[in-house]
């Protein structure tokens, strides 16, 4: 089945056509949207075609750990959940939940997005955690995307709760933002066959030979880079992907705003 | 931007490894094994298979399946002890592996078959990932597994503006500049890569020139993988 739509796809992108007509470095059309749960400290709901998500921040307080004791700790979780595609399954997080939760994290991360050294409340004893929680509403494909640019949103809109003491009012927000530094754009490049394109749909992502999740500051500079898919890639094939992402992270750039 | 890092903190070149050490057949239960040390990063693999998959409805009628599995001993990390079982790291690096090994790996003979591959570490000091994949490497060789070639992994980066190869935890932690760390696992008869993760903060050019370095450093390091392997399968002539 997934052989012939291969064969069916490649055929069209030998056309320069795609499985939706689009080109093969266009996105699907892209609306975001924050402030969409107000029982988080920050929200937002990205959607690029059918592609649905949503990602949401919470503020914990706790120890440091003790190699860094004046830095608070930031955390990203995604969970696959049964109501946004069939082919999910309840239970513990799944290696696609695992891979996607840790390239988003990575990227905000390794960019140092967040200042970290600002979530101190007492050195050594209380800082600030950032838990940012990832979910799909409807998967029709590039999660990663999705997943990364609501993590941006929600974290750019999230304000830190009042704080009495070491015990959080969640009720009442004040008007801190989180310190931020940097901020990260992911662009994800798919190879099938001789062809690379932006923004895959599920089809597409099925019969994928290799994929590229490049994580993008303003400058250009890469901040975090995962292959994925079980075939290998040549140095001028990574060279063209990371162009193809530059290119687009400019795009995606547009709805951080 | 000035370079600070003029000289690597264990004295090693820029573009040299740490030293390696391989062999071959070091687990006798498995079905083929391999020790695989970079500087103080050691990594164990052991190879089971290819044996009937349950349960079943993972079989794959086509071909076999692989599957890896990554593990940091409990007591192998610099800092806390590790905490046993599996997390979301190694879950994720033992996903990367299968990537890593997938292309040259033939299991087309092996319908609704599992090959385990079990990679253990007792002792790390960064290069984990790496160490575990060329030490599978071997060790599916040396179980006899058909193979188009086999791999080779390194971690690449630049280090304060200056590509390195081989890097340690010190300079994974370099705080006094940026960092960039680039695992790679490249098939050498194609230069084709196989593994590809990048952290850290870097330009495109800056990354493929570190590319280009691990293009060059990874045949060395296969020549030591297939040493080993020929140390055990060689046949030596007498006469």
């Amino acid at each position: 089945m997934t052989n012939k739509t291969r064969i069916h796809l490649i055929n069209y992108l030998n056309k320069d056509i795609r499985y939706d007509g689009r080109k093969k470095d266009q996105y699907r059309e892209i609306s975001v949207e924050t402030d969409v749960s107000k029982s988080a400290e920050g929200s937002a709901r990205v959607k690029i075609g059918d592609t649905e998500v949503m990602a949401g921040v919470k503020f914990e307080v706790g120890q440091p750990y003790p190699d860094i004791p004046e830095e608070g700790t930031m955390m990203v979780n995604a969970e696959l959940i049964p109501l946004s595609n069939p082919e999910f399954e309840p239970g513990p997080p799944s290696i696609q939940a695992i891979e996607l939760a840790r390239v988003v994290d990575r990227g905000i991360r390794e960019s140092k997005a967040i200042d970290t050294k600002k979530l101190c409340i007492k050195k050594g004893e209380l800082v600030w955690t950032v838990i940012i929680d990832l979910i799909p509403i409807n998967d029709a494909g590039n999660l990663f995307d999705a997943f990364a640019l609501a993590a941006m949103l929600a974290i750019k809109q999230a304000r830190f709760p009042k704080l009495n003491g070491d015990k959080i009012d969640y009720k009442t927000l004040t008007n801190k933002k989180l310190p931020l530094t940097a901020e990260p754009v992911s662009v994800t490049v798919l190879k099938i066959g001789e062809h690379f394109i932006v923004d895959p749909i599920t089809e597409e992502e099925k019969v994928m030979d290799a994929r590229l999740t490049v994580a993008l500051l303003k400058d250009n500079t890469l901040c975090a880079i995962q292959k994925g898919g079980s075939m290998p890639l040549s140095k001028e094939d990574i060279e063209k992907m990371i162009d193809i992402a530059t290119e687009k992270a400019k795009e995606l750039r547009k709805y951080l705003k | 931007m000035i370079m600070v890092y003029k000289k690597r903190i264990d004295g090693r070149k820029f573009d040299e490894t740490r030293k390696i050490e391989a062999k071959v057949g070091v687990i006798k239960n498995a079905d083929g094994s391999a020790l695989f040390k970079i500087g103080k990063t050691t990594a164990y693999a052991a190879v089971y298979g290819p044996k009937d998959l349950y349960p079943r409805f993972m079989q794959n009628p086509e071909k076999g399946l692989l599957r890896c599995n990554y593990n940091m001993l409990p007591f192998s990390g610099s800092g806390d002890r590790v905490r046993p079982g599996p997390s979301r790291r190694s879950k994720e690096i033992s996903y990367v592996t299968e990537n890593a090994l997938l292309p040259v790996v033939n299991l087309d003979n092996f319908p609704n078959a599992v090959v385990d591959v079990f990679i253990e570490l007792p002792q790390t000091d960064a290069g984990s990932r790496c160490a575990g994949i060329c030490a599978a490497s071997m060790a599916l060789a040396d179980a006899g597994i058909v193979m188009k070639d086999l791999v080779g992994a390194v971690a690449v980066g630049i280090v304060d503006g200056q590509v390195v190869v081989d890097l340690n935890y010190d300079e994974e932690s370099y705080d006094k500049g940026d960092v960039a760390d680039i695992p790679v696992a490249i098939i050498p008869s194609t230069g084709e890569f196989t593994l590809l993760q990048m952290d850290g903060r870097i330009k495109k050019k800056d990354f493929l020139k570190a590319l280009d370095a691990a293009k060059k450093i990874v045949p060395k390091i296969i020549e030591v993988q297939r040493k080993a392997l020929k140390n055990k399968f060689e046949v030596k002539n007498d006469k």
